[in-house]
């Protein structure tokens, strides 16, 4: 049904310089004919080396962390941009949902905004008619079926946009990333409807961070790692692959700063040094390599949950960063997290002037190893780190 | 679409071809385009597609004062006002086209990185509004050719269509190159309006070719324009006889420019993902 043999897709970074104005692209011409060799731009493989098979009827789940190709696959897949090598054979009808909405214009009704979305993705005027009511009864937003959807809600626009990517029923369908929308009501509908098109028959391929999702749709999963695909096999061995190797290995290296004395060699998050259980200490360390020394230097943490949301700020200040290689490590105790995967952000000034600020540095997993809290049991099994802080509380009859 | 039909994807190198075929199969998505942008385009206005009409004929009332009765332009023996309008029909249709199909890409990058179609729906459908636009605001024509009592001979009716259908392949072939380069160099967007501007007044809108020396109206033929609003002009007034040297020099270069367009555009499509 799909077979993928030694597919590579190469970025070069060079081109990043991009020639938005022919002023650029002439400028760039003549700088380029100046004496020495020739600047090879440097070149980064999004994907590389990649073969697998899959066969009709299969729901394969696509893991990694960011960066790993994973999206990459999926838009080389679905013909949105082209392989530098290798070979991609789909048999079927393919539908390649890589965001939810595309196409949805805001002054369009609902009703019209169907009908163009089923046209982008796919669907013939025939079938987006034969599903209409479907859709909207999925969507629930028959009552505002002819308003403009400027004026929906953002809960209803999303609703109404994977309405309408529900009901594609091509033989092959890669999915992106696309449950996460939504309250958890609607995302436990959307996973149902995954659900029942991995049972239909159909070839799936899905890419999520989200664990749970896949283990309950998939049964067999593919990880990347660095554009190569690491493992192939059954689900629960492949997640727990994942699991385990973000646990000891969460570490970021090489990050940019705005500051050229500046450079962050690694952060990296020590599982290591965490004991099983509830609201253990975690620790990080971080790597930097100085030009020259620094003096009261601020570094603020931020850790947010899977939703993006922040949860917990620290900030501390460090008064004398020598030049050389220096390694800091901070603890955070206390910090009342439940097991689940969390983000780190990392923000480093000295007094007003900023030397980095980067989102999503790195993404760490807090185990459930020996998390014995009764009061944290139901929670366990979804939500997680959804939750925020918990803290067992007491319920006093006055 | 036939569920049998295998896809290949493999790296692309060299001339693209031009995959008709998949154009086809993808018709009804340019028919939701070209409709999406007429409905959005007149939404919350109050005088909505009125303005397909007030466009043309207002601004063939101004050409009339200044380019009919002060300038006193000649105009072959018709009325200056119609003999305008049926300049302006076919330009502003063209000039619409051009200005949305190169827009179009770099508009639509949303769905570009999201989805696959075959990316030459995009300014092909760019140019499909101003065709509707272009059929409303004919009735104009119409109305004012019962005004002025001009009876069209039969072979308008052959050619008149045919004009336009040369207008609108044109409007593609210029649409799909300037709309390519602009993904790379927006410069492009930024020129349009003084394109616009000059191809105007290189075009026979408010003037005849017949203002020219015989000899020059072949060089004045290398402006594609220039045929179709010729041909169109002989088409509906019938007035002279058909330029055909220009016409013929017109329709190479609009041929030589649709081919033009429409590979390069082929070509530097497979980076619009990654560009855009």
């Amino acid at each position: 049904m799909i077979r993928v043999e030694g597919i590579g897709k190469r970025f070069r970074l060079g081109s990043t310089v991009r020639h938005d104005t022919l002023r650029d692209a002439i400028a760039h011409r003549f700088t380029r004919r100046g004496p020495g060799p020739e600047r090879d731009p440097a070149e980064l493989w999004a994907l590389r080396d990649v073969s697998f098979d899959v066969d009709e009827g299969e729901v394969v789940g696509v893991v990694g962390r960011n960066g790993a190709g994973k999206s990459t696959l999926l838009k080389v897949m679905s013909r949105i941009t082209p392989p530098t090598e290798g070979c991609i054979r789909l048999r079927g009808r393919v539908a390649s949902l890589l965001e939810v909405g595309t196409g949805f214009h805001a002054e369009l009704s609902g009703r019209e905004n169907i009908f163009m979305n089923g046209a982008i993705l796919g669907m013939t005027r025939r079938e987006i008619r034969s599903r209409f009511d479907a859709i909207v009864a999925f969507a629930e937003v028959e009552r505002f079926l002819d308003t403009p959807i400027k004026h929906y809600s953002s809960g209803m626009h999303v609703r109404l946009a994977f309405a309408v990517a529900a009901h594609l029923e091509p033989e092959i369908l890669l999915v992106d990333e696309v449950l996460a929308v939504g309250d958890a009501e609607f995302q436990k509908k959307c996973l149902g409807r995954m659900d029942d098109v991995a049972r239909s028959g159909r070839t799936v391929l899905l890419v999520s961070h989200n664990m749970a999702a896949i283990q309950q749709v998939t049964s067999r999963c593919l990880l990347f790692e660095k554009g190569r695909l690491e493992r192939d096999g059954a689900t629960a061995e492949v997640v727990a692959a994942y699991l385990s190797s973000g646990e000891r290995g969460a570490v970021a290296a090489d990050l940019t700063t705005d500051h050229p004395d500046f450079h962050i060699q690694q952060v990296r998050f020590d599982e290591e040094s965490q004991s099983p259980g509830f609201n253990q200490p975690m620790r990080f360390e971080l790597t930097l390599s100085l030009r020259r020394p620094f003096r009261t230097v601020g570094f603020g943490l931020g850790i947010y949950n899977s939703l993006g949301v922040r949860l917990l700020t620290s900030r501390c200040v460090v008064d004398d960063l020598d030049e050389g290689k220096t390694t800091l490590s901070i603890r955070i105790a206390d910090h009342h997290l439940p097991p689940g995967q969390y983000a780190l952000s990392l923000g480093i000034a000295r007094g007003t002037q900023k030397i980095h600020y980067a989102e999503n540095v790195l993404r760490f997993a807090l185990s459930d190893l020996g998390v014995h809290e009764p009061l944290l049991q139901p929670y366990l099994a979804r939500q997680r780190d959804q939750i925020g802080a918990f803290v067992p509380g007491r319920w006093e009859k006055r | 679409m036939d569920p049998t039909d295998t896809i290949v994807i493999r790296p692309e190198h060299g001339l693209a071809s031009l995959q008709l075929g998949e154009l086809w199969r993808y018709r009804e998505l340019l028919g939701f385009l070209a409709w999406r942008d007429i409905r959005v385009r007149y939404k919350q206005s109050v005088l909505g597609v009125l303005w397909v009409l007030i466009t043309p004929v207002v601004t063939m009332a101004i050409f009339s004062v200044i380019f009919g009765r002060v300038a006193r332009i000649p105009s072959d023996g018709a009325p200056y006002p119609i003999f305008c309008f049926v300049g302006l029909l076919p330009w502003l249709f063209f000039s619409q086209s051009l200005q949305r199909a190169t827009a179009s890409v770099v508009a639509e990058h949303n769905l570009l990185t999201k989805v696959y179609f075959p990316r030459l729906i995009v300014p092909v459908a760019a140019t499909l509004a101003p065709l509707v636009e272009l059929g409303i605001a004919s009735s104009v024509l119409v109305a004012m050719m019962v005004w002025y009592g001009l009876v069209p001979s039969l072979h308008a009716f052959v050619l008149a269509p045919l004009c336009v259908a040369w207008a609108w392949l044109l409007a593609i072939g210029a649409g799909t190159l300037l709309s390519a380069a602009n993904v790379h160099y927006r410069d492009v967007g930024q020129m349009i309006p003084f394109l616009v501007q000059v191809w105007m007044y290189a075009s026979p809108v408010v003037y005849p070719v017949s203002m020219f020396p015989e000899t020059w109206r072949f060089v004045l033929g290398l402006n594609p324009m220039v045929g179709v609003i010729e041909g169109l002009r002989f088409a509906v007034l019938g007035h002279g006889s058909l330029p055909v040297a220009s016409l013929a020099v017109s329709a190479g270069v609009s041929l030589l420019l649709l081919v033009t367009g429409v590979l390069s555009f082929k070509r530097m499509e497979r980076t619009f993902a990654d560009v855009v």
